[in-house]
């Protein structure tokens, strides 16, 4: 690590100056001992190193970008619940140093099980926002005119697959949502973004 | 013709190898290169004092390799710089570390700095054929200084804000240029985020390059000059027998680099660079203070006002400058031992008194006012408690941008106007995103329901009455309102 050996200088009098003609023996003993310093040099640098190298892949190590659980409400509201319930839910993504807090509509529901499940109210064919058709009592897109059943299954329409279910965990008797964006236009539930 | 020089002086040490160093020597010259920089003859052998030159090469280098991986992070922005620095400090692995061997590393560089210059200073080794030599030394230590100054504000928090503030209002002060001057340094009549981007490229890429090229020039200079052994050698013709650098010079100089590892790495790791709270240009009370290595000229500032300031901030400084970069164009006696030249020595002497007096003299000060040091320890206490403080990452604008869709209920805006009007933005901040006095309001919804709010707007704890939140008596429309604005606020 030291200065002199990235100096270039080509000094004409630096080599005819030099006083010692190394011996033998001498000459052994010093590229013992230069082998010794550019081992122990590059053990150093090595050493040195070890913070660099977790600095720059901290984004291999850990998330730096992640999207919040959201949430939506006590289990409590949801137990008798007979059509499916609207909430506006908070989605907070996080983004190395930054956060985006954005708002998104989603529909709780019971599945064919009669278990809670959460879906988005984005439009698996393009979209539109699905509101929820009490007299009709069913999901009805306002654009295409594609209809889903209570538990979003597809009844009819352009659509090619029924409303996106989101991940639900619980947590204190809290409901809550993980929000994701599904590509649209295809049958079968893919994540983007 | 270089090729036959060196086999007649070094053929008894390294005949020519037919291994793979052979042909990469035969393809580059790199073995007479790394020869010609290991077998500089020293006049009077090694010592100890010639080992300040390799170390200061050595922190350059950690500080280019340190800054290179900190840029992987960092923006440089106002709304943002405070923010990733933040992040890289307590969320990024090892960040704190990297970041506080940058910071301190700064601090080494400028007390090796001294050494180096002293060294050469009391050794007389700036005599003989070395005037150009010693130039490019001053200038190096005027970019270095450069260095420290410019990389102080990037941080964006308060103490880098303040010292940047006053260190950049102190331009001001030179006669006829000084406001433009200002204006430059600062991209504006005041401080913001044109500063930032300024201080960021002469940091980055104005200073850096210079100092490449001078570091690069200093180093041939030296070469060309040759070293100029201890203080009883002649400066022109060296008589004393010579001693290689390699071995022991070179062990000498890497023995300086492992005690820097060392301190660095100690210093980084157990007592690592602080970061205060966010830069609040409103904060009135702020002491701003200098890192120590531009303590004494901030003293020295403040003995001269009016028109007497022109002597003390502009003449004195440049002639002593002008003396010390001229130094070896007028001082041309070929004496180079100490105790024979008494002006030399007694000026150098006068000089040091004068630098470490004013910084003394000005921490003196700090403590005997106890209102200074009462709010200087507030500032340090501060820095502290931010620091405990996990990371919070940075709401994006377009967030905020749908926040203040949210005022598009009716009551939220009658809220946000009392808000306004209450000032209660004069500490909680604009849209209610906190300052250095109070906390951020945005996401207390998550925390309080309207009751809760409510009660606290009328009964403030102890605490938020300590740091200033009066008891709220509203009619009990209007505090519904400022609760709908406070609970909006995402």
């Amino acid at each position: 690590m030291g200065g002199g050996v990235l100096m270039y200088a080509e000094n004409p009098e630096s080599v005819t100056q030099n006083s010692t003609t190394a011996e033998p023996s001498l000459q052994k003993r010093r590229s013992f001992l230069g082998a010794l310093v550019a081992l122990g040099s590059a053990f150093v640098g090595a050493l040195l190193s070890v913070p660099l190298i977790r600095f720059a892949i901290f984004p291999l190590i850990r998330r730096t970008t992640d999207l919040k659980n959201s949430p939506v409400g006590s289990m409590s509201e949801f137990s008798s619940m007979t059509e499916p319930a609207m909430r506006t839910v908070q989605i907070e993504q996080i983004d190395g140093w930054r956060k985006t807090v954005s708002e998104k509509i989603v529909y709780i529901t019971k599945d064919q099980r009669n278990q809670l499940s959460v879906l988005s109210s984005i439009c698996p064919h393009l979209g539109c926002t699905v509101p929820w058709n009490k007299e009709k009592k069913q999901f009805i897109c306002p654009c295409h005119g594609g209809t889903f059943s209570a538990d979003g299954s597809r009844f009819s329409g352009p659509s090619q697959r029924g409303m996106d279910t989101l991940e639900t965990s619980v947590q204190d008797g809290q409901l809550q949502v993980r929000f994701q964006y599904f590509r649209q236009l295809v049958s079968d539930k893919e994540v983007v973004g | 013709m270089q090729e036959t020089k060196i086999e007649r002086s070094e053929s008894a040490v390294a005949p020519p190898k037919a291994d793979l160093w052979g042909w990469l020597d035969r393809r580059t010259g790199v073995d007479a290169a790394l020869r010609s920089a290991l077998y500089e003859p020293i006049p009077g052998g090694a010592h100890f004092a010639y080992v300040f030159g390799s170390g200061l090469l050595f922190i350059f280098i950690s500080q280019v390799i340190t800054g290179i991986f900190l840029a992987l992070y960092y923006v440089p922005s106002a709304d943002h710089a405070h923010t990733t620095v933040s992040y890289i400090t307590k969320a990024v692995t090892a960040g704190s570390f990297l970041r506080s061997l940058h910071a301190y590393g700064a601090s080494a560089m400028i007390i090796v700095l001294l050494l180096h210059l002293s060294q050469t200073y009391i050794y007389g080794s700036y005599k003989g054929p070395r005037e150009i030599l010693w130039v490019s030394g001053c200038v190096l230590f005027a970019l270095v200084l450069g260095m420290a100054f410019t990389g102080y504000l990037l941080p964006w928090d308060q103490r880098a804000y303040f010292a940047t503030a006053v260190g950049t209002n102190a331009a001001s002060e030179v006669p006829l240029i000084g406001e433009t001057l200002k204006r430059m340094m600062r991209g504006g009549t005041e401080m913001g985020t044109l500063t930032i981007s300024r201080f960021f490229v002469a940091h980055v890429f104005f200073i850096p390059a210079c100092i490449f090229v001078l570091v690069a020039a200093h180093i041939l200079l030296f070469r060309k000059a040759g070293a100029a052994g201890p203080p009883d050698e002649d400066p022109y013709e060296p008589k004393k027998k010579t001693e290689l650098f390699y071995p022991r010079q070179v062990l000498m100089d890497l023995s300086l680099t492992a005690l820097l590892i060392i301190g660095l790495g100690a210093l980084c790791f157990f007592a690592p660079m602080q970061l205060g709270p966010p830069a609040n240009p409103i904060d009135a009370q702020y002491i701003p203070r200098p890192e120590w290595y531009y303590l004494p000229i901030f003293q020295w500032l403040k003995y001269w006002h009016g028109a007497a300031s022109v002597v003390g901030i502009l003449i004195i400084p440049m002639v002593l400058a002008v003396a010390i970069v001229t130094l070896p164009f007028f001082d041309r006696s070929v004496e180079r031992r100490p105790w024979k030249r008494p002006i030399a020595m007694g000026s150098y002497g006068f000089v040091l008194f004068a630098l470490v007096g004013l910084g003394l003299r000005s921490q003196y000060l700090d403590s005997l006012d106890p209102s200074v040091a009462q709010q200087l320890a507030k500032q340090k206490s501060e820095e502290q408690e931010y620091m405990r403080k996990p990371f919070e990452p940075e709401l994006s604008a377009a967030s905020l941008a749908a926040a203040n869709t949210a005022l598009a209920d009716p009551q939220a805006a009658k809220g946000k106007a009392i808000f306004d009007s209450q000032s209660c933005n004069a500490c909680h901040g604009d849209g209610g995103v906190g300052t250095a006095a109070a906390p951020a309001l945005v996401g207390i919804s998550a925390k309080y329901s309207p009751e809760q709010l409510a009660h606290l707007f009328q009964h403030p704890t102890v605490r938020m009455a300590g740091g200033g939140m009066p008891p709220i008596n509203l009619p009990p429309d209007d505090m519904k309102s400022l609760i709908a604005y406070v609970q909006s606020l995402k």
